[in-house]
Parts: structure tokens; sequence; C-alpha cells
């Protein structure tokens, strides 16, 4: 059966006006979000896959920043059509798209309680009276997890732990029943036991609320358990995608195996020394014409040099990669 | 750890205690503690790395942090090199704290973003008090940046200019400066991409082999510990629950709490992770101000028996130097 696509990304071009030069920070990137499904976007530090989901929502700062082009078709519509302060895109974040920011701690507002939030957020989305967002809140704090709601809704957010911050974001995401959650990084500033809570929790609302949620995580462990679809980005652009058993058993781009391998395992042999990807992401300003994971990479061709690979088809299952090499890599 | 036990170890922890009073009212009476520390003992061979494993507010930053004196002990000692620095008046520690370093977690927050690379480095190789040649700083930074495989001139730029691995590397090379013997490593790759990661604790573990450094290395992710560690002490609230070599953590964990720490440790092989069954520890780390009696991990143990509310199991010996604290080793099950 064909599944629904809930959120669709073509070719959205996002760029910074520096100084320095232009910054393609989002360069030609397309992606698919389907109804209850989870996919995750991978990437380093600086690749671009938080500005991708700004831009989704559009809350890129400008100027320096702008939306170049694409499309974020979203529920029948292209987003982009809207503007940044539109009342139409106002009405879509927080209640059809809502983002979960990487650090639960300082994305809450330490002199409001939580209870203010949440019903600040339920009142600007649906008509209702203070009494009706606060009970709408308790149950969404409830169904979050976090032990007792009612008390919850009276705490700051120092009084509560990572974790227990991040339930209360997931929390105001799923109050106004969004469609769509993103949630960027959710678990990096976490703990590896509230890790497991947190993605535990995620999926349990794709379950509860038929929400469907994109992922976004510099760590490729994350993604085994909970995700249905990867991609993962480098340099602005999306240079590998397929099912999460595709890109973890079959990667084909030479910086997916290399993102595997950095994964500390316990399984591995002790003494072996880890296998990391060496050097550091390159500079967007000033990015080599071919393939800008050469200088990384230890496979390179001789037309990596100058030439950009396509991404193209290399399996079957949509597995996509943009990489010259002719049969992949080796599996790991 | 066996053979080890016989050699004197370079530092040594006894019941060491760190508490917090909590002061209330007026007149600042004070109403309780915090058992941030409460009654470890562990010690490291020199050339060796002991990995300090838990969640956060487990006190595991505090321990290493009592090392250096950042916190005074409140009771126990801590032999360096056969001399007790916890009790030792505040006066007399500097000297020590030249061979005892700090890499801090958050490598932006700890260096000084008015200062360069060089400015940073020259502070430390100077804390020294005997007069330097300016030669000497130069040729001596050089050393220190080519150690941790940075550029030269990187000397030059400001941590603002720098990326994260490379922030942590200036970390690293800043404690090397007073070539230490000991270095706390504070969770130095937590804040890292994990590309960049392996590329720190490889930097870390070819220099303690080159320098016969010693580690005590403090993190949340076991996986991280595994790779770096020799021997692995699990903390719990303040207490440690389990003691190993770092080889047997993946096939024999025996206390409840160490094996759902290994079980919510991500992996990446597909199959496996389908198959495999995970524990999900329920609720948070409860509070050191209130902390349970008995066992501090029954709360949220699935054993937990009456004893456990009301005793507090004794670390025991279960061989090759495998150390447990739990009443029901017998019905510990996966």
């Amino acid at each position: 059966m064909e599944k629904k696509k809930i959120l669709e990304v073509k070719n959205l071009r996002t760029s910074f006006f520096t100084p320095s030069g232009e910054v393609k920070a989002v360069d030609d990137v397309s992606f698919h979000l389907n109804e209850q499904e989870i996919i995750a976007i991978v990437g380093e530090s600086g690749c671009g896959k938080s500005v991708t989901q700004m831009s989704v929502i559009q809350l890129i700062q400008s100027p320096p920043g702008k939306i170049l082009g694409g499309q974020v078709l979203f529920a029948g519509k292209n987003l982009l059509e809207y503007g940044a302060h539109s009342a139409e895109m106002r009405k879509i974040r927080g209640a059809g798209i809502a983002m979960i920011f990487q650090e639960p701690m300082t994305s809450l507002n330490p002199v409001l309680t939580i209870g203010q939030q949440i019903t600040e957020v339920i009142r600007t989305h649906k008509k209702c009276s203070q009494k009706e967002a606060w009970r709408t809140g308790v149950e969404s704090l409830g169904a979050v997890g976090i032990p007792d709601a009612q008390e919850c809704m009276h705490k700051y957010s120092f009084q509560m732990s990572g974790g227990m911050c991040q339930r209360a974001l997931a929390a105001t995401a799923i109050a106004c029943r969004s469609k769509v959650i993103i949630a960027d990084e959710p678990t990096t500033a976490l703990d590896v036991t509230t890790q497991a809570q947190v993605m535990e929790l995620l999926l349990s609302l794709v379950d509860k609320f038929k929400t469907s949620i994109i992922v976004v995580t510099h760590n490729l462990g994350l993604v085994t358990r909970y995700t249905d679809r990867v991609y993962v980005m480098y340099a602005g652009k999306i240079i590998e995608s397929g099912t999460t058993e595709d890109i973890l058993m079959r990667p084909w781009h030479p910086y997916t195996r290399g993102l595997l391998e950095s994964v500390p395992k316990l399984s591995a042999e002790k003494d072996k020394p880890l296998v990391p990807i060496q050097g550091a992401p390159p500079r967007l300003q000033d990015l080599p014409p071919g393939c800008a994971f050469m200088s990384r990479c230890t496979y390179t061709l001789s037309e990596c040099q100058n030439e950009f690979p396509m991404l193209r088809r290399v399996g079957p299952n949509e597995h996509w990669a943009a990489c010259h090499l002719e049969s992949g890599v080796d599996k790991p | 750890m066996s053979d080890a036990t016989q050699s004197q170890p370079i530092l040594q922890f006894e019941n060491l205690e760190i508490h917090f009073p909590i002061r209330r009212g007026l007149l600042g009476r004070k109403i309780g503690d915090v058992k941030a520390v409460d009654d470890i003992s562990f010690s490291i061979q020199k050339g060796k790395t002991l990995g300090l494993v838990g969640e956060s507010g487990c006190g595991k930053t505090t321990t290493g942090k009592g090392i250096l004196r950042v916190y005074n002990p409140t009771g126990g000692h801590i032999y360096y090199k056969g001399v007790d620095i916890a009790t030792m008046p505040k006066a007399q520690i500097s000297p020590f704290r030249r061979e005892l370093q700090l890499i801090f977690q958050d490598p932006y927050g700890s260096l000084d973003p008015r200062q360069s690379v060089h400015a940073i480095l020259k502070e430390a190789i100077t804390s020294e008090r005997r007069p330097h040649s300016s030669q000497e700083i130069t040729n001596r930074i050089k050393e220190l940046l080519q150690a941790v495989e940075l550029d030269v001139s990187m000397g030059d730029r400001y941590p603002h200019e720098m990326s994260g691995g490379q922030r942590q590397r200036v970390g690293i090379a800043r404690a090397l400066a007073c070539d230490p013997e000991l270095i706390v490593c504070d969770e130095p790759v937590s804040a890292l991409d994990v590309s960049i990661q392996a590329q720190i604790i490889n930097l870390l573990i070819k220099l303690q082999k080159e320098r016969q450094l010693t580690y005590l290395f403090v993190a949340h992710d076991l996986t991280v510990v595994y790779h770096i560690a020799d021997v692995i002490a699990v903390m719990y609230l303040g207490h440690i629950v389990e003691m190993m070599d770092a080889k047997d953590i993946y096939c024999k964990p025996m206390h409840p709490y160490t094996k759902a720490l290994l079980s919510a440790v991500p992996i990446t092989d597909y199959y496996v992770e389908k198959k495999r069954k995970r524990i999900l520890l329920e609720g948070e780390v409860p509070s050191p101000i209130h902390a349970p009696l008995g066992c501090p991990f029954h709360p949220r143990c699935r054993f937990a028996t009456d004893e456990c509310k009301r005793t507090m199991p004794q670390s025991c010996d279960v061989g090759g130097g495998h150390q447990v604290a739990c009443h029901n080793l017998g019905t510990v099950t996966d």
C-alpha cells in the first residue's frame, strides 16, 4: 500500500549571506515524510540539518539568511508561498508542525511556569477558556509520562531535570495535536538512560496521536531502533537516503560508513582503536567543485575532483546515494 | 586487576565522602546534607585508566573534582603517591595541582574567549614559578600543539575560530602543559559529534601510551568508557555499585543498574537491535537530599526485595577484582 506523504520538501535551498561570502547551508535538499512514520536526518555539526528544519517552518533569521527556492508541501499547500510572518504560517507553527529543540533547558522560558507556557500555545491555536487550556495541558503532560502532571504545571524549567524538560516540550507539541513533530537533536544533552526514555516516548506518540516525526541527530546509533528511513546530510546536501536497514547494513557512501564506524561499540574488540572520520567538515563558503567529502574520503576516484556526484538509485527500496563509486563501500 | 594490586597505586580513595551542607533561614542553620559522594573506595595504577560511569547527579564529577580539592572532602582519604591530599591544608595543595590536571566537558566554556591559543598555553606553562625564556615558551607551545595533532598555525587563533574538536584538543594541550601525572577527564567527548569523539578518544589513548599518563575518565556513555578504561566503576547516587575489569562489562555485568545502563546503549547493528530486549529504567535518579534508605537503586530496581529497602548492600568480591554491591546477585536475570 502506498503511504501518504504528509510533508514533502523539494529542492530546498537556503543560504546565509555573510561578509565572507554566500554560505549555502541547504543546497537542493529534497525529502519527504509519510504519515505515522519516523525519519532521521543525520549529519555532523554544520552540515545544514538544523537549517533545513528551520527552513521548513521558516524560522530563518533574515538577514543574513534567505530561503532561495524550492517547495515545502504540507497538507497540499506550499508553505514557502506564505511569508515567514504571515498569519497562515503562524497557525502552522505549533499546531501543524511543532518543533522540539536541542537544549530542553534553554528552550523553555525560565520565568514562566510550564503551565503558563503550555496554555499559551494552546490558547494561541484554539479558541478556549483558560480552564480548558489548563486541562488539555495537564492531559498532555500525563500523556508524555510526567508522573505528577498537575504539580508539574506549576513548576519552572530549572526545577526539572533535562529529561523532564524534554517531555514538557513534547507535551507542548502534542497539546495542539500537531501532525508533524520536528525533534532537533532531542537527546544530545541527555544521559544514555534518559535518551532511551525520550526516544521511546517519541515512538509512543506515533501510535497514540498518529503523529509523524523527523528526528535530527548526529548519532547513527540512535536511529537503529526507532526510525523507518534515514537521510544522511553532508555539506548542505543529502548524500544518501534509504530505509534504516539499508543505511545501517548496506551503506553505499563512504561518509555513511565513516559515521557508522565512529560510533563506539561494546561488541568491538577493546584494544582496537576507534575509526574516526579524519579531518573536519569543509567550510561551506569555499566548497570544492567536485564531491565535498573528497578530502576526507579513502576511496577517492579521479572524477571526484571535478564532478559533483548526483544522487542516484543504488538499490531496491528507494536506496539513493550521491557517490561515484561503482558498487559502494564494503560492509563495515 | 589482580596482578596490579601488588604494586603501589598512584591514586587511592578510601571511604571518601563529599557532603554539601544545606543551610536554611536567617542564621544559616544546617538542616541536612547533600551526600554527593558517600563512602567510595577505589585505586588507580600508574599508566592505567579508571572509568567512572553514571547518570547526571550521581556524583561522578564531584569525585573527580574532589581529587583536585575543588571540593573539599568531608571524610575519608585520597592518597596520591602515598600522601593524603584529602586532609592536607589547602595551602599545601598547590605543588600537587601541577601533577593533577583536569579536562573539562565543555571546551568552549573552559577556554577564555579573549585569549588566543598561544596565550592560553603560555599561561599554563608559566604557572610553574621559574623564569622561562621566550624561546623556551615558543618551543614548548609548538611541541604541545604537535602532541595534540593541531597545526602550529592554530596558535594564533581564538576559541571561537575553532571547531569543537579543535577546542577540546587545546583543552588537552593545556592540561599537558604542566607535565601532569594524572588527568581527570570530565566528560571530555560528550559535547562532540560522534565522528570527532572517536578522534579525541584515540588521541587520549595515544597520549597515555606516550607519556605514561593516568586517567580518571568520567562519562555517562558506557561505550566510550569501555574503549578507554582498564577498570570501570559504575556510580549511582554517590555510591559505587559495581566495579570490574573493562573487558568484563559486556559479558559479565551483574548489578541490575549496570545491566540497565548497558541495555540503554544504542547499537548500530540493525538485526541485533531489532531482536534485542531492552530494560527501560523507570523514573529518574532520586535527589541525593532525600536518598532512599537501604540500597540507593531499590526504587527503580525490578528485583528489589524488603531487604533492599532496609539495608545498604556491602560491596563484595565475586572474583578477579569484580566487586558488586547487591543483595540479590543470585536472582538477578536478564
